[in-house]
Formats: C-alpha cells, sequence, structure tokens
C-alpha cells in the first residue's frame, strides 16, 4: 500500500469510530434534548469532513479548473444534498462508503498493473562486459556491438549475441512460453531476455540494446494499449454521453415533480441525489483497458506478442484463417525424406551424393550432408563443379559422381528413373552409370495438424493454404492436414490477390487472418484483417508488417491466441454488461423511490471494484 | 515526431481520457495517448519547438488532474 492510500485508510478508520460513536452514544441520557440533537450533529459532521474534506477540495478545485462533472462534484452535490435534508447520518456513511470503495478500487488497479507489469519484466539490469583485463559492470544500454559479455548462471541475458566460449541451458520461457530448456554452445545465436540456467557464457554482441529482442518486445507491448480496439472507443463515447445526460435528468427529477405534480421536495431531491451518485462512469472506464492489457500481457507470456487491443479485437472474430505453406505450417528446411538406389547400396549412394556436394553450401547439398551424419572427408573430393539449375559434377575417390536433376543427366546422356514421391529428386550417376536417387522434401511440423484441428474446433469456418510451391505437393500437404482449400504456384502479388478475393467474400463482421513467416509475405501481411508472423526473433520486416507476432515456430500457437482473445472479449462485454446492468437498474429503481444512497455507491464504486477483478482474469 | 513521456500518480481512468482529448485539441498535436495503464503519454507533433509544447501539455494535463505529475524535462 502506498503512503498516500495509508493517509486515506486513517482518516476512513478515524472517521468510521466518530461515526459508531456518534450512532451508539446515548446522548439523550446525558444532555437535554436540544443539546444532544446539536452534539450528534456536530460529531456526524465531524466525521463527515474528516473522510470528505479531499473530495471537497477536489470538487472545489476541479471546478475552477472547468471540470464540471466529475466524480467529486457528483459526490460533494450528493452528500451536501443529503446534509441539507438533515440527513447527517446518510451524508457520512456515503462518503464512508464512496472512500472504501475507492480505497479498494486503487489497490486493485495498483495490484493489477504491478502484477502485469511484473510479468513483462524482461528488462535486464546491468551487463557483465570484459573490457581489457576487467568485468565492468554496466548499463546495458552503454555496451556497444563487438564487445564480449559474462553471462553467469541464473542471470538474464542483457543483450542479443553469439556464444563465443562456455556451454548451457537457457530458460527462455519469458521469451516464448516454451517451458523446456533450450541447450546451447559455441556459435549459436542467443537472444537477450532469456535466462542462463547453469554454465558461465562468453557472448559477443551483434545489436545494440535498441535493437535487442528483448527492447524490441517491450517496447512492442507497451505500446500495444495505445492502439484502442472499438470497445473501449464506445466506452469513451459513451462515458462522454452517460455522465451528462444521467445528470440533467437529476436535475429534472429533482425539479420537475415537485414543481408540476405537486411532488415533495425532499423526495425527488433525495432521489435525484442518487441518480448523481450513480452518473460517473468510472467501472466501465477503468475495467475495459485492463481487460485488454491483461490479455495483451497474459498473451506475451506466452510467447505470442499482440500490437493491439483492436488486433485482439479482430481475432476473436476471426472466421477465415490463410497460411501460407512453407516455414508456417511445414518446416521451411529441406531434408531427404527417401533414398531409392540402383546397383549400389543405399548407404553407399549417400556418401557418394554428400561428398559430391561436399563443397556446396545449397539447401540441397546441406540436406543430404545433414542425412549422412557422418563426417565428410573433403580430401576425397579431387575436382568439383557446381552447375547452377543443374546440380553438380565432382570427382570423388577418383570417380565421376553427377548429383543433379533430369537435366543434368539429359546432358550427359544418362536414362533416370521417375520417381512417385513429392519433393525435390536428386539423381545420382557415377563413372556415366544410374545410381538412383534421393528425395529431398520439406516436412510438416509436428503440431500443424493439430493447429488446423484446434481452429476448426474453434469455429474457424474456412481454412486456406497458399503456397508458391507446386500444385502435386501443395494438394499433398492440404489433405494430410485436412486444410479446405489450397491455392498452389503463386507468386508473392498472387497471394495478395488471392486473399483481397477471400476478404470480398467474408462477411463484415468475419474477420480474415494471415499467418506467415515474414520475409517475402509482408505484404500480405498488412492486407490481411490481422497478420500473425510465425517465429519471428530476429526478422525484422515480419515484426514490421505482422500484428501478432507469434515467437514460437508452432502454428497451434494460433489457436491459443484466439482462445485468448475469444476470452478477454467475453470477459469485456461481462463488464460492461454488468457495470451498465447495474447501474440503469439503480437508476429506475431510484425513479421510483426504491433505491437507496447505499445502492447507488454501491453501483459506483462497488461496481468498479467488481469489474476489476474481473478483469484480472484476463491474465490468465 | 513521436515522444514517449511518463507521468506519476495518474490514478483515474476517466482523467486520462479526458486528458487525452484535451491533448490532441492542442494545435501542433497530430496524435495523443494517455495510457492508464503504463502510466505514460505519446505525444506525436509536427512542431519545431516541442518545449513550448509540453509547456502546454503540463496546462492542460493539470487542469484535468492536479494530483498526476507530467515528467518531463527541458
Amino acid at each position: 500500500m502506498s503512503k498516500s492510500q495509508k493517509c486515506r485508510l486513517r482518516n476512513i478508520l478515524i472517521s468510521a469510530f466518530l461515526f459508531l460513536f456518534a450512532l451508539i452514544f446515548p446522548f439523550k441520557k446525558f444532555f437535554p434534548e436540544k443539546t444532544a440533537d446539536i452534539l450528534s450533529a456536530i460529531i456526524f459532521l465531524g466525521a463527515y469532513l474528516i473522510i470528505g474534506w479531499s473530495v471537497l477540495y477536489k470538487a472545489f478545485r476541479n471546478i475552477l479548473n472547468g471540470q464540471i462533472f466529475d466524480e467529486n462534484f457528483l459526490m460533494t452535490v450528493a452528500t451536501i444534498g443529503a446534509i441539507a435534508l438533515g440527513d447527517y447520518k446518510e451524508a457520512v456513511a456515503v462518503m464512508l462508503f464512496y472512500q472504501i470503495g475507492e480505497l479498494f478500487q486503487d489497490y486493485a488497479v495498483g495490484k493489477s498493473r504491478e502484477s502485469i507489469a511484473a510479468m513483462m519484466d524482461l528488462r535486464p539490469d546491468i551487463a557483465n562486459v570484459i573490457r581489457g583485463e576487467n568485468i565492468e559492470e554496466v548499463d546495458p544500454e552503454e555496451v556497444e556491438v563487438d564487445e564480449i559479455i559474462l553471462v553467469k548462471p541464473g542471470e538474464r541475458v542483457p543483450l542479443d549475441g553469439v556464444v563465443i566460449e562456455g556451454e548451457s541451458r537457457l530458460d527462455t520461457v519469458a521469451l516464448t512460453g516454451e517451458s523446456v530448456p533450450q541447450s546451447i554452445g559455441v556459435d549459436d545465436e542467443i537472444y537477450s531476455g532469456s535466462v542462463n540456467q547453469n554454465g558461465l557464457l562468453k557472448i559477443r554482441v551483434t545489436k545494440p540494446f535498441g535493437e535487442s529482442t528483448v527492447a524490441r518486445i517491450l517496447e512492442l507491448v507497451e505500446n500495444a494499449s495505445d492502439k484502442k480496439s472499438r470497445s473501449e472507443n464506445f466506452i469513451t463515447k459513451f462515458a462522454a454521453v452517460y455522465t451528462p445526460v444521467v445528470v440533467i435528468s437529476a436535475v429534472l427529477l429533482a425539479v420537475v415533480p415537485p414543481l408540476f405534480f405537486h411532488g415533495e421536495w425532499s423526495v425527488w431531491i433525495n432521489r435525484a441525489l442518487i441518480f448523481l451518485v450513480v452518473s460517473c462512469p468510472c467501472a466501465l472506464v477503468i475495467s475495459i483497458p485492463l481487460s485488454f492489457f491483461g490479455g495483451i500481457g497474459g498473451a506475451s507470456r506466452k510467447g505470442i506478442l499482440i500490437k493491439g487491443s483492436n488486433y485482439l479485437e479482430t481475432l476473436a472474430n476471426v472466421k477465415t484463417m490463410v497460411f501460407d505453406k512453407t516455414g508456417t505450417l511445414t518446416n521451411g528446411t529441406f531434408t531427404v525424406t527417401a533414398v531409392h538406389p540402383d546397383l549400389i547400396p543405399e548407404a553407399e549412394l549417400l556418401e557418394f551424393a554428400a561428398h559430391a556436394e561436399g563443397f556446396s553450401t545449397h539447401p540441397i547439398a546441406q540436406s543430404i550432408k545433414k542425412a549422412y551424419v557422418k563426417d565428410i572427408n573433403i580430401a576425397r573430393v579431387t575436382a568439383n563443379e557446381e552447375l547452377s539449375g543443374e546440380g553438380i559434377i565432382s570427382i570423388v575417390d577418383g570417380k565421376q559422381v553427377l548429383a543433379g536433376n533430369g537435366k543434368l543427366m539429359a546432358t550427359h546422356m544418362i536414362n533416370p528413373h521417375e520417381c512417385h514421391l513429392n519433393g525435390t529428386v536428386i539423381h545420382v550417376a557415377i563413372d556415366g552409370l544410374y545410381a538412383g536417387h534421393i528425395v529431398i522434401s520439406d516436412t510438416i511440423k509436428p503440431d500443424s495438424a493439430d493447429a488446423i484441428r484446434g481452429l476448426k474446433a474453434n469455429g474457424i469456418r474456412r481454412t486456406v493454404m497458399l503456397t508458391g510451391d507446386k500444385k502435386a505437393v501443395a494438394q499433398d500437404v492440404a489433405s494430410q492436414l485436412s486444410i479446405d482449400e489450397c491455392y498452389p504456384e503463386l507468386l508473392p502479388q498472387n497471394k495478395v490477390e488471392i486473399v483481397e478475393k477471400l476478404l470480398s467474400e467474408c462477411k463484415e463482421s468475419d474477420k480474415l487472418a494471415f499467418a506467415g513467416d515474414g520475409i517475402n509475405d509482408a505484404p500480405v501481411l498488412t492486407r490481411a484483417d490481422v497478420g500473425i508472423a510465425m517465429g519471428a526473433m530476429g526478422s525484422d520486416a515480419a515484426i514490421e508488417a505482422a500484428d501478432i507476432v507469434l515467437m514460437n515456430d508452432k502454428p497451434s500457437d494460433i489457436v491459443k491466441a484466439i482462445s485468448i482473445a475469444r476470452k478477454t472479449l467475453r470477459i469485456v462485454h461481462e463488464n460492461i454488461i454488468f457495470a451498465i446492468g447495474i447501474k440503469l437498474l439503480v437508476l429506475i429503481l431510484a425513479a421510483f423511490g426504491h433505491a437507496t444512497m447505499w445502492m447507488a455507491v454501491f453501483a459506483d464504486v462497488g461496481v468498479a471494484f467488481l469489474a476489476i477483478l474481473n478483469a484480472m482474469r484476463c491474465l490468465r | 515526431m513521436k515522444k514517449v513521456i511518463k507521468l506519476k500518480d495518474l490514478d483515474c481512468a476517466n482523467c486520462a481520457a479526458k486528458m487525452e482529448n484535451n491533448i490532441k485539441k492542442i494545435p501542433g498535436v497530430t496524435d495523443a495517448s494517455v495510457n492508464f495503464m503504463m502510466q505514460k503519454m505519446t505525444i506525436e507533433t509536427d512542431t519545431d519547438d516541442f518545449d513550448a509544447l509540453m509547456q502546454e501539455v503540463i496546462k492542460v494535463c493539470s487542469k484535468v488532474e492536479p494530483d498526476c505529475e507530467v515528467l518531463y524535462k527541458k
């Protein structure tokens, strides 16, 4: 509790004590009737001033500043009105209840703000830089690129870099939501914000702090609540209309019945005062942004960064989900999926192919070498020529090895066997004889099928896959994942056209989301209602263009993001309906004389407090 | 130019909304947003004299919520 909150608590206690004393003490036993009345009135007034002076003061000051309809003013009018009607007890009780409610509300907002902030607290405080012989503790912002920093076990990695010494396990849960630690060694890239678990690491810094992963995430999440959702804008507009309308009705209620319909002044003024107490829109104005903030905070904890409350709202209404294939639903890296040898054994075919590709850095060569597993003895390769668009000609162990596509085989008069599998086929010929082929293809991510199933279970009506890949490959992937539609052989600009066509087929209230891995998907990411970039750590273009960034490579995180969005929206709607409903109910009851001032204060601060508690559920 | 300025003791969400609206009306401010949760405001402006603009912003803020302090130094 802060100092000012403690001070308010003290005032509440003193005032409550005086209030109870005046209520219980039998003045009439000790004093004549007149004196007793005056004494108790004085004590009530004392209690009122102790608890209410700050409200009175603020109301006065704000009127001087031209702010009329604020809650201080409304409470002042309501309670002074009660005193004028001779109802001291009610004035003190209402003010007390109001202040208790305010204190609770303040405390709850403060707490939730703290807990959200703590959850997003990735900011590293210090970096240990090795400068000459010494290790200096400095602010991460002062570390320059290419300096060497030391990260001890248990410390948060302060800057992005490359490991140059040491081995360890990294806890990346704060970045990606992934709880399995990642092992890391020399030459591995390391992201700031992760926590070094057990080994001492020396890291060469590759980016200044301002461009580091952690700085970027913090900036993104902290700015997220600047982009307001439709619900928030609605509430702001609603509040701007609601308060004056209620205040005007209060005035009418106080004046019209007594003047024209022989109503009793004190009765109608009392009802009008109740209107004034209910007229503050605070419950809504606090709890709605808090819910969105909580939702965004909770999502970031799971490695899902949402750039604004508005996107959370749109995401909740997504009915069409469009995916890019490569890198999103599939791993985007090529792996050897089949080896079909002719003449020689499988292992030997792979061995020759791997050595033939020994010098190449082409992705196909990389994947063949990876499949070979064993070390490549580069001395066995005596000549090597790479023909772009065809393949490779190498001399391995003195034998001429051709590895490449059908075109390469054709120019060397070799007749290859066709393959029934989808993917890229690398034919191998040794000394002019066909030796077999190796099939390389992209593999589907293990959780892609789960993701599609989860999306369908969550009411996504249409799943679509876009790809630049060949028709056969695309259809294969689409049917394995049971994706509804697939558009193959697209160029980047075609993808935008297709998304525009799909958008025009959506109903107004239904939204379309596009998930891609970012690099050449930027135009589509911007065109869709919600652009989701996957596995985007380190890819600037994707973070720029997307509305939602998944730190992980997992398509199933999209399902998580959608359910977080839906939950947040549900809580927002609950709060809107609850707060407006209770207020309207009390207003109606008050107009007919069935509401007390107590109920009014509950409809103001009590509702706000409950709405805040409800909003906090968004965090989980 | 876009600047982020921290706020202290911004205790009322309704006041934050009012501040935002009033800041947006200041000539030279192209966009403004007061973030109640993060206790900060973002001001976008095309003015050259940012200090003068900030004096105006501080005046507007203290009118709405005198207890809230704008942490801006020249």
